[in-house]
């Protein structure tokens, strides 16, 4: 094994960061370790590697010393394919770059790669992608999560050092307990969405994917911030500090009964134990909570977001850029038809026509507004237990990663997958998922849920545990 | 039963594009006439992950409007998108408002509205070769300059009972908008834009009749045109024992063909529902604070203001409808303050006539001459008739009253002496005339009048020559 190759297994992006500031390790290097790697990727995470590395990398008295970043392929970058998972945006580059990514660039990170994703994030395997299914470096026969299972795959593989993902109902916080990483979803607003495709956008948050707690942190610190041109983006209220904390002594956590039985497999339900255990044994005390609604969540995500997305994916028409396919008929409604027929995937029609059902006359309150309404519930639920607890625990997941294939005529068991993501953000409230074990030999994700703008608090009870439950993320580079 | 035996009812639904400097959700330019798309941005052109972005100036002229028409103005408004394909518009909706309105209510000219909301311009389509319109043509292309031009839309009642009402209150409402200065409301360039909702019901009917929407009517001419042409259709198709149908109509100002654009089955379901991407708009009481220092006098008030200084209503309603000869008589008067009737009747009537499509910048009237003009036709230094001969030389070229009076021998003749001598020669050669006055039968007066006119080049007052021609005929 080179030095290269043990320094992407053995060290976080952090670390990697302060190797290179302290010139123990060159930056132009490490970029095109990774870019190799990525460039030779097989579980199909990348749908776009830089052929080099830029001429002039970002310095080594940045903040992230020009370290890679695999970035999901639902951010706009300029002049580079961005594609969002979708035979619609075939070829697709955009004139500008998101405002996330112009940030991470000006902080001093540097895009080596752009990673595969379900169709416009609207999936939880990365199988609902026209570029083909991604798989988990973990077990190559098996799916890594999704939507951002692209980026997840790539971090576990050693193919990047962290990556830039978005999360709608779980598409961080599931592919990163997927593939044994940490993911964050922020506080609704904390970063901006401009130059993010949209699928929902009450509910679109950009987060990232990363080996270690302390990279998250580092990574949100440098995308967080209100944003002009995104009037939904408020930033956070403080900056975000190095995780440091240690022990959970006068931390109460909250175990929300309707997320963590019915339905959780029993290897992650075990993992899941062991980690509470493990709170408890830090000086964390364990509550059992409850949140009402939360049972109505899926249901209530499953009219807002596709409702959100149907009126978003309108623009998709085959006029402006993307793919045009024009019908033999010669009329406009034939080559919408067909640019939208032969352009979207079968999870993205079914999903457009929920939502349209469901913003219909006659139908829009019965559907949207009641959905709307148990949103609001939900959100209550979590104001009522924040004034009991500290923060929520829950699996991030029911389940390990599943085989390829296993779910995919099945949508339903595929939404279930988010069941204990989707209500933190119908709240707007952040999560952050951590390897918590494993399970068949696959990873557990914990899931730690905050009140809105609480993540130092999230950050500093997951590294305190990330400590003690000392799971390898280097586990799957090879 | 014929036309009259109907009840017209008519609402109008106006577009008035806002003159801001910028577009309504993005930074890019507002123009007209610039080459095709060179005015966009990811925004505008709806490129994935772009965000819209309200502009704070299209809101204060949103605010002035909705004050200026005594609309309720609401502290919170949202936007909502309005869902359609079509190329002109990037994004597959439309942003708009629906049932949270910037402002509410309110009434112009008698005519009571509904709602004044804000929303986006759709781009600009033009269709090559066929029929002009997008079915047919050989290719169409897109413009997406005008694209997110910011609108108001302002909402009538169904308050407008006949074609000439609705274009007179039009009239007015441009003129106010114009007044207000948040927009060109130039038709001819899509500036203030038309549609009408039309119904008719037998007279004495409580139930409104079903209504059509009649679309393309861009100037004021085919407006009135269109609804009569609309009117006309429905009350045959009532006539002959149908019913109308609910539909969206074109009007081609060429032919008055009004055509079918789509029935109510087909109309779109714009599936309406917030959007998610804009908070709502808070309206503070300083921004209503600042839209009430901006509103200037508006036309209705400018008219009553008239006609309490003694203006006649018509020529008050003239001057404050076209406020540059509403601008000219308020200066004017300020030069000399003691005859606004006379001013208003000279400046309406004789000056207008001189101007007729043109502009008031045509007269070389020099600032106060006018004013003086009616104080030497009130003093009776020169006659009315006098009066518009100098005129016509001040418009043409300028030049001091009093100077023109005096260098065109245009002097008002005296009373009686003066005129006894060419009177009397008017009833000699005019005898059958002059048997008839004898009688007092006055109707021929004119004959003996243009006969003292034609010989006094105009000198002559048509009042005193009738008063001398009486007492000569011992009337
Ligand atoms: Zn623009």
């Amino acid at each position: 094994m080179s030095d290269l190759t043990s320094i992407i297994r053995e060290q976080s992006a952090t670390e990697q960061i302060a190797a290179i500031k302290s010139g123990a390790l060159d930056a132009r290097e490490l970029f095109e370790a990774y870019r190799s790697r990525a460039a030779a990727d097989t579980f199909n995470a990348f749908t776009w590697v830089a052929d080099e590395a830029p001429a002039a990398l970002p310095a080594a008295d940045t903040p992230l010393a020009g370290l890679p970043v695999a970035v999901k392929d639902l951010f706009s970058t300029e002049g580079v394919p961005t594609q969002a998972g979708s035979k619609l945006l075939e070829g697709y580059r955009p004139p500008y770059t998101s405002t996330a990514v112009a940030k991470l660039e000006a902080a001093g990170a540097s895009m080596h790669g752009k990673t595969n994703q379900d169709e416009f994030a609207m999936g939880s395997s990365n199988e609902n992608s026209a570029f083909g299914p991604c798989q988990n470096p973990w077990d190559p026969e098996r799916i890594p999560g999704g939507s951002s299972g692209g980026s997840a795959a790539a971090v576990a593989a050693g193919h990047a050092p962290w990556a830039l993902g978005t999360d709608t109902g779980g598409s961080i916080r599931q592919p990163a307990a997927m593939c044994g990483l940490v993911g964050l979803k922020p506080t609704y607003g904390a970063v901006s969405r401009y130059g993010m495709i949209a699928f929902a956008s009450s509910l679109d948050q950009a987060g990232p994917i990363t080996r270690t707690v302390a990279d998250a942190a580092l990574m949100l610190e440098h995308l967080h911030g209100a944003d002009s041109r995104d009037m939904t983006s408020v930033g956070l209220r403080e900056p975000i500090a190095v995780p440091s904390r240690e022990s959970l002594e006068g931390l109460v956590i909250g175990v929300p009964a309707e997320l963590t039985g019915e339905g959780v497999e029993e290897g992650v339900a075990a993992a899941f134990q062991v980690a509470l255990a493990e709170a408890e044994a830090l000086g964390a005390s364990l509550e059992t909570i409850h949140l009402p609604h939360a049972e109505a969540a899926l249901s209530a995500y499953y009219v807002l977001a596709p409702a959100e997305a149907s009126s978003n994916l309108s623009r998709f028409d085959g006029v402006r850029y993307g793919n045009r396919v024009e019908d033999a008929d010669g009329t406009l409604l034939g080559m919408y038809t067909r640019t939208r027929h032969d352009g979207f995937g079968p999870e993205v029609k079914r999903r457009i026509m929920l939502g349209t059902y469901a913003l219909s006359a006659g139908y829009y309150d019965a559907y949207y507004g009641t959905a709307q309404r148990v949103r609001t519930k939900i959100a209550g639920d979590f104001t009522e237990a924040f004034k009991k607890v500290d923060v929520i625990a829950t699996p991030t997941s029911p389940t390990v990663a599943w085989k390829l294939g296993e779910k995919s005529s099945d949508p339903l068991a595929m939404y279930l997958s988010d069941i204990c993501t989707i209500p933190m953000s119908l709240a707007g409230i952040p999560g952050i998922s951590i390897p918590c074990g494993t399970s068949q030999g696959m990873p557990v994700g914990l899931q730690l849920a905050a009140p809105a703008f609480g993540e130092n608090l999230l950050l500093g009870v997951a590294h305190a545990l990330e400590r003690t439950l000392g799971f390898d993320t280097g586990g799957a580079i090879r | 039963m014929s036309a009259a035996d109907y009840e017209v009812t008519i609402g109008l639904e106006i577009h008035v594009q806002l003159a801001t400097r910028t577009k309504m959700f993005c930074g890019c330019e507002t123009s007209f006439g610039d080459d095709p798309n060179t005015h966009t941005c990811p925004r505008c052109l709806g490129l994935p992950g772009s965000l819209p972005l309200p502009n704070a100036k299209a809101v204060h002229f949103g605010l002035m409007m909705g004050l200026a028409l005594g609309s309720k103005i609401a502290p919170r408004s949202i936007f909502h998108r309005k869902n359609y394909f079509y190329p002109d518009l990037p994004k597959g909706y439309q942003i708009s408002q629906f049932d949270e309105p910037l402002c509410d209510g309110g009434e112009l000219g008698g005519v009571r509205l509904n709602r004044v909301h804000l929303e986006e311009d759709a781009a600009k389509l033009n269709h090559a070769g066929g029929t002009g319109r997008i079915q047919g043509s050989d290719a169409s292309v897109v413009d997406f300059n005008r694209g997110g031009t910011p609108l108001a839309e302002i909402v009538t009642e169904p308050d407008i009972t006949s074609a000439e009402q609705a274009s007179e209150w039009l009239r007015l409402l441009r003129v106010t908008i114009r007044q207000l200065g948040v927009s060109d409301v130039n038709m001819e360039e899509g500036s203030l834009r038309c549609d009408a909702n039309i119904s008719i019901r037998p007279k004495g009917q409580a139930e409104l009749g079903t209504k059509t929407e009649l679309k393309n009517m861009n100037s004021f001419r085919f407006i009135e045109r269109g609804i009569k042409a609309e009117v006309a259709r429905q009350v045959a198709i009532v006539d002959g024992g149908g019913q109308v149908t609910g539909e969206t109509l074109h009007f081609d100002p060429r032919t008055e063909a009004i055509t079918s654009m789509r029935s109510k089955e087909e109309a779109h379901d714009y599936r309406y529902f917030p959007e998610p991407d804009l908070v709502p708009v808070v309206i503070t009481p300083d921004m209503i604070e600042a839209a009430k220092a901006e509103l200037p006098e508006l036309p209705l008030q400018r008219e009553d203001r008239f006609i309490a200084l003694g203006v006649e209503p018509g020529a008050a309603r003239t001057l404050s409808w076209r406020p540059e000869l509403g601008d000219l008589f308020e200066a004017e008067l300020a030069t000399d303050g003691s005859q606004p009737k006379a001013l208003a009747a000279l400046i309406t009537n004789e000056l207008l006539k001189r101007i007729g499509d043109g502009e008031v910048t045509d007269s070389k009237a020099a600032p106060g001459s006018l004013a003086q003009l009616v104080a030497l036709t009130a003093a009776g230094t020169v006659s009315s008739s006098g009066a518009r001969t100098v005129l016509d030389t001040l418009f043409a070229s300028g030049g001091d009253p009093a100077a023109i009076v005096e260098a065109e021998g245009l002097t008002a003749m005296g009373g009686g002496d003066e005129l006894t001598p060419i009177i009397q020669a008017a009833l000699d050669a005019n005898p059958d005339v002059a048997e008839k006055l004898r009688t007092g039968d006055m109707k021929p007066i004119g004959v003996i009048v243009g006969f003292v006119m034609k010989e006094t080049k105009g000198r002559a007052d048509g009042k005193e020559v009738t008063k001398v021609t009486r007492q000569l005929l011992g009337l």
